[in-house]
């Protein structure tokens, strides 16, 4: 796969895990590929799977969800929730070629800085080798 | 449920008996209407029909070939809330199925019907119906179609070719159509406790069983599902990229009649109808520049998958989607291709058992570990 691809890469990260690691991630200054657009939620519950299907159809290579670890749920179950929906997802999208590593359910807490910068770059170096979303190149979608 | 009884036909008129039946069923018990087909003028479709008169009911005929709209909605539409009366409303198994689903969203509630369900031998698209019947009296046309079940067939939509159940399930009382002898007589059978004590009532001939009816329901499962997964390969065949499946809805002019059609596309609200997709004019030109030019109108495909994410799991495939599309899409084997992997993945069968959630409603602490990834 050529290495002149760039992916971008959507994120969406609950307010009180993930998007806390996020931040330790940054102040730590940990090194971090620039490949990442980031959108905070206040709860990965509330990540409806037509957001990850719009990111996907207009633009972006992957799509990251992240949340709290089972059991530390800000609003008690909003991460069990999200999971049903991203397997939902993983059943649906793939029957149309939208390979399915396209589209990640993490859990990162708020202290693990490190876990977070690790999952963005690897996320990244996935989809750099797995290649451009095939809605980039088509003419109408 | 034991209770089998008999619907005598006299004449040779299977419709005529079936009337009969449902006006014993009004005359009989607390039952203030009934929902059911109705040929309402001399030409055109027979639509879904209350009646309180059963007088009126010699225009039901709820074994013609004809499925303008799944009644799944409308019977929620007399259910949600209180009437003061019971109801009987006769249905195809697809129909009671979906009409299952909407009670679980509490759209609908099963307090205060009895569902009548019959076999269905399927039926034809709006066009095929009307090609169908031509200029024929109605139930000519109900009985031409009767009689050539078994004999060659007729060629009814693809949603009931490809319709794996033709027995309906969760029904009160059964009328057992498959197999039977149209010459003689109907068997209804009786399956629920309410239903029983309603059948009862109603002083028909008792039958020892629904004779070869259990015979005639296998082999049309037999050859539904063989044709059904005939439609998913062919259907997997040409949409397995996004590319191809834009190719797929290439006609589709975001009319959303599918989703109208839907019986289960449950939100009282479609998010395609309200603001989030009134786009501003520079915003249609920034996308349009992206790539040189824009598609209008937008979100075609993103619409349709996002329809599969809301409605696949509880898809019973009616077909009614395909029927209503204007420009002959097949968007009925998408959905049910589609369908059939995901109701597989979270082992559910829309419209099997109230007691199953729909499965996005829901959730279990240890489950689905492999949708969760581990990048660090």
């Amino acid at each position: 796969m050529s290495h002149e691809f760039e992916p971008t890469i959507l994120a969406f990260v609950c307010n009180w895990c993930t998007f806390t690691a996020a931040d330790l991630a940054g102040t730590s200054r940990m090194i971090q590929q620039p490949n990442l657009r980031m959108v905070r939620m206040m709860c990965t519950g509330m990540v409806d799977p037509k957001y990850i299907v719009k990111s996907l159809l207009s633009g972006a290579d992957g799509v990251l969800v992240s949340g709290c670890h089972p059991g530390d749920c800000h609003y008690i179950n909003g991460n069990y929730k999200a999971r049903r929906r991203v397997k939902l997802l993983n059943e649906i999208l793939p029957q149309f070629g939208i390979e399915k590593e396209r589209v990640k359910l993490t859990w990162v807490g708020a202290s693990e800085g490190n876990e977070f910068a690790a999952t963005v770059n690897n996320f990244i170096n996935e989809i750099r080798e797995l290649g451009p979303m095939e809605a980039r190149s088509m003419a109408v979608i | 449920m034991a209770t089998t009884a008999k619907i005598m036909i006299d004449g040779g008129n299977p419709i005529a008996a079936v009337q009969d039946f449902l006006r014993g069923l009004m005359e009989n018990e607390s039952i203030g209407g009934v929902l059911v087909p109705m040929h309402l003028f001399g030409k055109g479709i027979p639509m879904p029909t209350l009646v309180t008169d059963p007088k009126q009911l010699s225009g039901a005929d709820p074994l013609a070939p004809a499925f303008p709209m799944n009644s799944a909605k409308l019977l929620a539409r007399l259910t949600r809330g209180q009437s003061g009366e019971r109801i009987a409303a006769v249905m195809r198994p697809c129909e009671i199925r979906a009409f299952v689903e909407l009670v679980k969203l509490n759209q609908g509630s099963l307090d205060d019907v009895i569902l009548v369900g019959l076999d269905c031998m399927g039926a034809f698209d709006n066009t095929g119906y009307k090609a169908f019947r031509g200029d024929r009296d109605p139930f000519e046309t109900t009985q031409d179609f009767l009689g050539r079940i078994g004999n060659g067939g007729a060629d009814i939509a693809q949603a009931c070719k490809a319709c794996e159940y033709p027995a309906p399930e969760n029904a009160d009382l059964v009328l057992g159509l498959a197999g039977a002898d149209l010459a003689g007589h109907i068997p209804v059978m009786a399956s629920s406790p309410r239903g029983e004590s309603l059948l009862n009532g109603l002083g028909l001939p008792e039958a020892e069983s629904a004779n070869g009816r259990d015979k005639a329901l296998a082999a049309m499962i037999e050859t539904r599902t063989a044709n059904r997964d005939e439609m998913f390969e062919r259907t997997r065949a040409v949409t397995g990229t996004l590319t191809d499946l834009s190719e797929y809805l290439a006609s589709c002019v975001n009319c959303y009649n599918c989703r109208v059609a839907c019986p289960v596309c449950y939100c009282k609200e479609c998010v395609f109808n309200t603001d989030v997709f009134e786009h501003k004019p520079w915003q249609y030109m920034g996308w349009a520049k992206r790539k040189g030019s824009l598609k209008m109108p937008t979100d075609t495909v993103f619409y349709h998958l996002t329809r599969m994410a809301h409605m696949s799991m509880a898809c019973v495939g009616c077909g009614q989607c395909s029927n209503a599309c204007p420009n002959d899409i097949p968007v009925m084997e998408l959905f049910r291709t589609v369908a059939a992997r995901t109701q597989e993945s979270f082992d559910y069968v829309p419209g099997r058992s109230l007691d199953e959630p729909p499965p996005l409603s829901v959730f279990k602490e240890d489950e689905f570990q492999d949708a969760v990834s581990h990048m660090a």
